[in-house]
Formats: structure tokens, C-alpha cells, sequence
């Protein structure tokens, strides 16, 4: 964990919803593994007050990539950066996704912003895992397929895809799969995450979700992210037990 | 350059202290900076028993400040000496254990427990916590009650006694008069002010429990009239937060009459800020040929 001065490379619309971010950033890229994540300090006055949470989406040799849409003060003061302009980054953050084990297909599946980590968690996958993703959105504007495997995709309102959720077509695909080894990597809002928790306890399968909460400090200190453990004995805390857990692990 | 201050009977390298509830058991912080630069730190609230604290979600962002209803989440004071304090105490600084109960025999019993640790310099005694239904404010804004668990909680240790104030009071003087009445050492002025905020689309208020504590930058004015207030009334070590964001904070907080300071949300923001706001103050005193920094408290010219 450092707080890095990351200098932006790059930054240019991917949608009218999404934007992507190149920032040269040695030290944090180093030793960033998919799935976690870095705070953003977007201005250096205390407005807005808090750094800002996003997934890391790419790394490229010293490069970190980030993939953010514009949903308030932060993130729209961060899409009017230009390239030059220094950036104040603490990371990495969180626990990343379990890549290791034994499996033979990994099914990454994205709502919507939560697509974001899955670039960088395609690389790192082994390649002698097959990979399928499935990218759902409200719209066609709303799915990110920047650097994505074998697509699948979903939309709330039909305008790409198959009309639907990601998880309704999830789950009328999921028969395709059932014999083989599969490994479930998800990120997206909670009703998604909630529907797959469901889904993989009842059919006992190998899922991991990446949890959305807001957060103020990113690393333990505040307590400020709490989510509830399925056993009963209290919470987890999202920025330092998680971002990722296991579905079988938490109760939404 | 002499930077060391006094609480009562304690001495602090420095004024610069990590308040409770923003710096956890000190571990995850310790991974930034060095610990044994800073004054002492404030343990989180430690109560009796363990709590779960408020469920999600806790907190949200205000203009220059953020809302919390934790809910005082913490591990009990048995799991506290047992696998906090060996690493707390190896710190090299003060370590000040902050205290929060329901009833006025908890605050007592937990006190009489944790004054055995030899490496626990002083107490601060939460009496102010906005977001508990029993304790925190049902104290806080009763003179009566501080004054009686100011006394008991006396009467059970030789170490200094801090009670953290409210600001949610319409006269805090009167509370720390009340405290240093019945024997108490210090006040910290102030918690987080009662707030809220809510989502004008669901109509929903954005955390869980409603209201929650407000701090951060937003607050500091409010915390430095109270710090003015209670300086100019009563003679007694008063220990500054609110907002605290830089070096320039701190001294504006000694000037109204804070001997020491606590640093909060900012360690949210940048963990390394207690050791830059060192900097920033030896840079400050050298350039206004300050020798002692104690010599700023309450030098306010009106």
C-alpha cells in the first residue's frame, strides 16, 4: 500500500457513459492483482472530501487502467482531467480475486461499471482456462467489452443483445456448461450479485463476487463498509476482507 | 525546539494525537507512517463486551465531510488486551484508551479492567457518541451524568480521566465545568455534530441508521468556537478535533485553547497527514521563533 503521484497518459471516452483512464503509476502497478482496487484523491482541496474507489481494469508494464463512469462531484471532476495532470492514488487496495485452483472454464460476469476489473483478471487467468464472459447494461451505451473474451451479451432494454438481465441469460445458459470445471468471477450492482449468490449456493458452484460499498478510508480504519458474514458472527469489511469474497461467505 | 505538551499529569512528545474510531487498533495506519513520531493515539472505542456495531450502510459524503453511524464496532475489552494491546504497546507512543458503555457501571467496570495494563497512559471516556440508542448522547447532554461517571470513573484509576465532550449542547463550557468539578483531567472538544442526509430520489435517508456524526473540514469552525468557549471559561487542558486537515489546523486549535489535537477524517484521506502536520509545525515554530509549542495555547488576542 502506497499513495503514489501518478501522472495521466491518457484519457478518452469508451461511451457516452464510460470513460477510460491511462496513468503512469510504477510502484502501485507493480503489485496490482485483478480485482483490487486504488483510491483516487480527484482534486487537492477538501472538496470533495474523500478519495473514490475504482477497480483496477488493466495494467500495462508502469501503466494503471481505469475504466469509470461519471455518477457524481468526483468522478465528473476526474472525467475533465487531461493528459499531463497529476493524480493522487493510494493502493493497492483490497484482496483480489482467487485465480489459483483448479478449474477449466472461468465465467466472468459484469454489470454495467462492473465490468471494469475483468480486462486485467482475462490476462492473468491462465491460458489453459477457457474464458466466457458475460457483459450486461441498461442500454447498448452501458456495456464495456474493452478487452473482453467469447461475449455474451445482455441489455435491460434490448438495444444490444439478449433482452434482459445478465443473469437471466446466465442462467439459460448455464446448462452448456454444468460439466465442466467452472470457476464464476463477478462484479456488478448487488440485485445482480444477490441473484447470482442464489443461484451458485443452489447449485453449489465455485463463484466469487466482487461487493460494492461505499467507503471512506479504503483500508480498515473508518469501519465505514461493513457486510454482514453468513455465519452470523458480525461483519466483514468490504475495502480490507474483500472487495471479493466467496458467495457462500456473506449475506447481502 | 521544545514540542512537548501537557494533559494534567500526562506528557506528550508532541501535540499531535490520532483520534478514536479513525485509526482502528493502530496496525492497518502503521503501514504508512512511523507511530512513534506522533503524540499518542487514541484506541477505538472499547466497550465491555464486544459490538457488532450499526449495519450498512455507515457512512456517506457531505459538503467537506462525511457522516458516520459505525456504531461503536468493536472487539470488547477482553480481545483487546489480549490481541490489540502487544502490538499497541510496542508502538512507542501514547497510548490513550478511549472507553464507551451503555450504563455508568460499565464505564466503571471497564475502566477498573483496562487500568491493569501497565502500557495504557490515560482514559478518554466517550460520553458522546451520536449514533448508540443506549449511552453516547443519553450522556452526553445530561451535565448530571458526566459529572457522575466523571467522578466514578475517578474513583477506580490513578491515570488521567478525558471526557469527550458533545458539541451537541447548547453550552459545552457548563460541560466541562462539570467534568473538571468532579476530578477529571481533560476535555476533548468536540465529537461529530448529529447530521444526516438524504437521497432525493428514494426520499431515503443515505445511511441506515438516519442520522450519523458529521466531521471533516465542514466542522472545524464549530469546533474551534467550542474549544474557544470552554478555553475562555474554564481552567482546565483541553484536547482540539474537528476538521483537522493540515498543519495551519493545528496551530489555529492551540491558539483558541487546545493544549493537544486529535486528528480524524483526515487520516481516511491521506494516512500520512500526521506526520506532514509535524513537518508543517516545526517549520511553523521556526519561522515564528516559537521555542516551546505549548507556549500557543490560548494565546488567542481578542
Amino acid at each position: 500500500m502506497v499513495i503514489e503521484k501518478a501522472r495521466i497518459e491518457s484519457i478518452q471516452k469508451l461511451s457516452n457513459y464510460y470513460y477510460l483512464i491511462e496513468v503512469f503509476s510504477p510502484l502501485i502497478a507493480k503489485e496490482i492483482k485483478p480485482g483490487q482496487f486504488c483510491n483516487i484523491k480527484v482534486t487537492d482541496t477538501n472538496y470533495p472530501l474523500l478519495r473514490r474507489p475504482f477497480s483496477i481494469c488493466d495494467v500495462d508494464a508502469n501503466k494503471l487502467i481505469f475504466v469509470f463512469d461519471v455518477h457524481g462531484e468526483g468522478t465528473k471532476i476526474l472525467s475533465s482531467k487531461k493528459k499531463g495532470d497529476e493524480l493522487d492514488i493510494l493502493g493497492p487496495l483490497g484482496n483480489g480475486f482467487t485465480i489459483e485452483g483448479k478449474y477449466d472454464l472461468a465465467i466472468l460476469i459484469g454489470g454495467g461499471i462492473g465490468t471494469a476489473p475483468f480486462p486485467y483478471l482475462t490476462k492473468k487467468i491462465s491460458s489453459d482456462v477457457d474464458i466466457i464472459s458475460f457483459i450486461g447494461g441498461r442500454t447498448k451505451e452501458h456495456l464495456i467489452k474493452y478487452q473482453m473474451k467469447n461475449i455474451h451479451l445482455a441489455t435491460d432494454d434490448g438495444s444490444e443483445g439478449f433482452h434482459g438481465t445478465i443473469i437471466d441469460l446466465f442462467k439459460m445458459e448455464l446448462k452448456n456448461f454444468i460439466n465442466k470445471k467452472i470457476r464464476i468471477f463477478a462484479c456488478g450492482p448487488t440485485p445482480m450479485l444477490k441473484a447470482l449468490q442464489q443461484i451458485s449456493l443452489e447449485q453449489n458452484l465455485d463463484c466469487q463476487l466482487s461487493v460494492e460499498c461505499a467507503m471512506a478510508c479504503g483500508f480498515g480504519i473508518c469501519q465505514g463498509c461493513p457486510i454482514e458474514k453468513s455465519n452470523g458472527d458480525g461483519y466483514y469489511l468490504v475495502c480490507k476482507d474483500g472487495p471479493i469474497f466467496d458467495a457462500d461467505k456473506i449475506l447481502f | 525546539m521544545d514540542f512537548k505538551v501537557k494533559i494534567g499529569s500526562l506528557t506528550l512528545k508532541n501535540p499531535i494525537l490520532l483520534a478514536s474510531g479513525t485509526v482502528g487498533y493502530g496496525n492497518e495506519i502503521a503501514e504508512f507512517i512511523d507511530l512513534s513520531k506522533i503524540g499518542g493515539i487514541v484506541t477505538k472505542s472499547i466497550s465491555l463486551k464486544p459490538r457488532k456495531g450499526n449495519p450498512p450502510q455507515r457512512i456517506c459524503e457531505t459538503p467537506s465531510g462525511m457522516l458516520n453511524a459505525i456504531g461503536l464496532a468493536n472487539v470488547g475489552v477482553e480481545i483487546f488486551l489480549k490481541e490489540k494491546i502487544p502490538f499497541l504497546k510496542n508502538l512507542n507512543t501514547t497510548i490513550i484508551c478511549n472507553i464507551a458503555a451503555s450504563t455508568i457501571e460499565e464505564y466503571v467496570e471497564c475502566t477498573k479492567i483496562l487500568n491493569e495494563e501497565e502500557s495504557i497512559a490515560a482514559f478518554e471516556i466517550n460520553v458522546s457518541c451520536p449514533n448508540v440508542k443506549e449511552g453516547g448522547l443519553e450522556f452526553g447532554n445530561n451535565l448530571e451524568a458526566v459529572g457522575r461517571i466523571t467522578e466514578k470513573v475517578k474513583s477506580v484509576t490513578n491515570k488521567p480521566v478525558i471526557i469527550k465532550l458533545s458539541p451537541n449542547v447548547s453550552r459545552i463550557s457548563d460541560f466541562a465545568k462539570v467534568v473538571k468539578d468532579n476530578g477529571g483531567d481533560a476535555v476533548s472538544a468536540i465529537n461529530t455534530l448529529v447530521g444526516t442526509s438524504f437521497n432525493i430520489w428514494t426520499r431515503k435517508p443515505k445511511i441506515k441508521n438516519i442520522t450519523g456524526g458529521l466531521s471533516g473540514p465542514a466542522i472545524k469552525p464549530i469546533a474551534l468556537a467550542k474549544v474557544l468557549e470552554i478555553s475562555r471559561n474554564v481552567d482546565i487542558p483541553i484536547i482540539g478535533i474537528g476538521g483537522i486537515m493540515d498543519w495551519k489546523d493545528v496551530v489555529e486549535f492551540m491558539i483558541v485553547g487546545a493544549s493537544a489535537v486529535q486528528l480524524g477524517t483526515v487520516n481516511f484521506v491521506n494516512p500520512y497527514a500526521s506526520i506532514e502536520i509535524l513537518d508543517g509545525l516545526k517549520n511553523y515554530c521556526e519561522k515564528m521563533s516559537i521555542k516551546k509549542i505549548s507556549d500557543l495555547t490560548a494565546s488567542y488576542i481578542l
